[in-house]
């Protein structure tokens, strides 16, 4: 379901039903992407937007629309989980900057869907709720750790939902799902509200059916924030249909990479040289490096993030026989596996005597990836990669293996690492029919690039 | 390359303020091991005269006007969430022995 559908239902049989039709998807959801409706305040504003548009108000470009967000953005009149046992009972006392933006322009938040907890992991097996399901296999994992907002997007429960993304959060769920993923330029998207992993790359953004739906979420979402300073502005969403450059990067190719995946990404590299854009190849030799820099950074970064869940504040609290055993069991039951991993990952590679041979280092190597990618779009408009190196695989097929999971984000990860814009469109399916995506990656502030490139992607492909 | 033992996984929890028994101080041990191994590849990328980068937008000091804004946040809200209050303050165990 697009925007668009959704709109032109809405004029057919008003909000207040649009509304309670994707309530009823969500409530009947089989594949566990939905964690909890909010149901009264959705219909309330129904009925209220409603009203105002019988009056003949502008009530905004979403007016009525209904659309769901990852449970790690605090919206009103629900639990804000993280898919956590931590925060299984947290209710948020305020709303995100991005739900507010959404609200202003008469979108309504129907629904909060499932992550791995705390945003850490690749396919949403990590929830404390338990796994969400493949749109196309109740056997495959949803991709994560976005995987019930991809999800939510691909069954036509909602037109769009949001996501976050720190190495592919939402690219390879969007790619697993055969949906549309944006990853939009670091700091373009206000945090505020939205529960931290890692603060140099954790970026917010929509999951939709079409790239234009993508851009209208951005352009609705985006802008500087006095409540995150960590707020930049980016170039204007303009639509422009051009011959652009392309370079494909030559390190998401050959070993690892399946070969469904393979033929998908190259029969897209001749669908475009048919269409007249220019494609050639690029090498980033140190992108092979990055997933090993982002297992250094990010767990440094989250391991900080996650010191204020100290069973004090909020969140879970268990006894103990001093404060300290407070903090210890209080952890200890509300963190999962993946996330004790990544905190002790994480204080490893910062304490005393290990900071510059892994920290230092990790962030060293960073700065060669970020200058091969400025040195690529010299020559190149626009980045082209697979953006996971496999369709989704089967749940519990790499639970027992960290290292392996991890190989699922290694072409989303370097792009976060450097800031930039990315997106991943379906391009695809393997030989048993799963979905496959294509990434598009542009230079930083220009979300627009990306945008169009995948938006004239989506039209060969619409024709092909 | 560096090996860590049983004893560093313990140290490490406790520094991280997480309780682990044995069985999963043991499979911490060599998961973090192998992690390791792997971002160990680093130390191959010749890294002279390359300075680090912290964050990408090369944003500096974002300052604002030093005034109270209201985020109409009553105390009563934001401790909702707070397991252990009394008298509108958050409770806490005797931190000094």
């Amino acid at each position: 379901m697009t925007i668009a559908e959704a709109q032109k239902r809405i004029v057919e049989v008003g909000v207040r039903q649009v509304v309670e039709e994707a309530i009823a998807r969500a409530k009947v959801d089989s594949k566990h992407a939905v964690l909890e409706v909010i149901e009264s305040r959705s219909l309330a504003r129904a009925d209220e937007i409603d009203a105002r548009l019988k009056k003949g108000e502008s009530v905004g470009r979403l007016a009525g629309v209904p659309f769901l967000a990852k449970d790690n953005i605090l919206t009103f009149d629900s639990k804000t989980t993280a898919s956590s046992h931590m925060l299984e009972n947290f209710e948020a006392p305020y709303q995100a900057t991005v739900i507010e933006k959404l609200e202003a322009e008469g979108a309504i938040c129907i629904g909060k869907t499932n992550l791995d907890a705390f945003a850490h992991g690749g396919s949403t097996e990590n929830s404390y709720f338990g796994p969400t399901k493949n749109v196309t296999d109740d056997e495959r994992v949803a991709g994560g750790s976005s995987g019930g907002s991809a999800v939510a997007v691909a069954a036509g429960i909602v037109p769009f939902a949001l996501g976050s993304d720190t190495g592919g959060s939402i690219r390879e769920p969007a790619s697993f799902n055969g949906v549309v993923g944006l990853k939009p330029t670091y700091g373009s998207v206000s945090r505020y509200g939205v529960v931290a992993m890692a603060s140099s790359t954790d970026v917010v953004g929509p999951i939709t059916t079409t790239v234009d739906d993508a851009r209208l979420i951005l352009d609705i979402i985006k802008g500087v924030d006095a409540r995150d300073s960590t707020t930049i502005d980016i170039l204007p969403l303009e639509k422009a249909s051009k011959k652009l450059r392309i370079g494909v990067i030559q390190q998401c190719f050959g070993e690892g990479v399946d070969a469904d995946v393979d033929s998908v990404t190259h029969q897209a590299i001749e669908t475009l040289r048919s269409a007249g854009h220019s494609v050639e190849e690029v090498d980033l030799p140190t992108f092979r490096h990055a997933l090993a820099v982002y297992y250094i950074v990010v767990p440094a970064e989250l391991t900080s993030n996650l010191a204020r869940y100290d069973g004090i504040k909020y969140g879970m609290q268990k006894d103990g026989a001093n404060l300290t055993e407070v903090y210890e069991a209080s952890r200890s039951a509300g963190f999962m596996d993946e996330n004790k991993r990544r905190i002790l990952i994480g204080n490893y590679v910062l304490s005393s005597g290990y900071y510059d041979a892994y920290y230092r280092k990790a962030q060293t190597v960073r700065t060669l990836i970020i200058n091969e990618f400025n040195e690529a779009f010299k020559q190149h408009d626009v980045l082209l990669s697979p953006t996971a190196p496999t369709p989704a695989f089967r749940l519990g097929e790499n639970t027992d293996d960290p290292l392996q999971m991890y190989l699922a984000d290694m072409m989303t990860v370097p792009p976060s690492l450097a800031g930039v814009s990315a997106i991943s469109v379906p391009a695809g399916e393997s030989v048993s029919g799963l979905p496959i995506g294509i990434q598009f990656v542009a230079p930083m502030r220009r979300d627009d690039i990306v945008l169009n490139m995948a938006e004239t992607w989506e039209e060969l492909y619409a024709k092909r | 390359m560096t090996t860590i033992s049983l004893d560093d996984v313990r140290k490490l929890a406790s520094l991280s303020a997480l309780q682990i028994n044995d069985d999963e101080a043991a499979k911490l041990q060599t998961e973090l091991q192998n992690i390791l191994k792997f971002v160990e590849q680093l130390n191959a990328v010749d890294t002279t005269g390359v300075e680090p980068t912290y964050q990408v937008t090369g944003l500096e000091n974002v300052w604002r006007d030093d005034e109270i804004i209201d985020y109409g946040l009553s105390r009563e809200a934001l401790l909702k969430n707070t397991p252990n209050t009394q008298d509108g303050q958050i409770k806490v165990k005797r931190v000094l022995a």
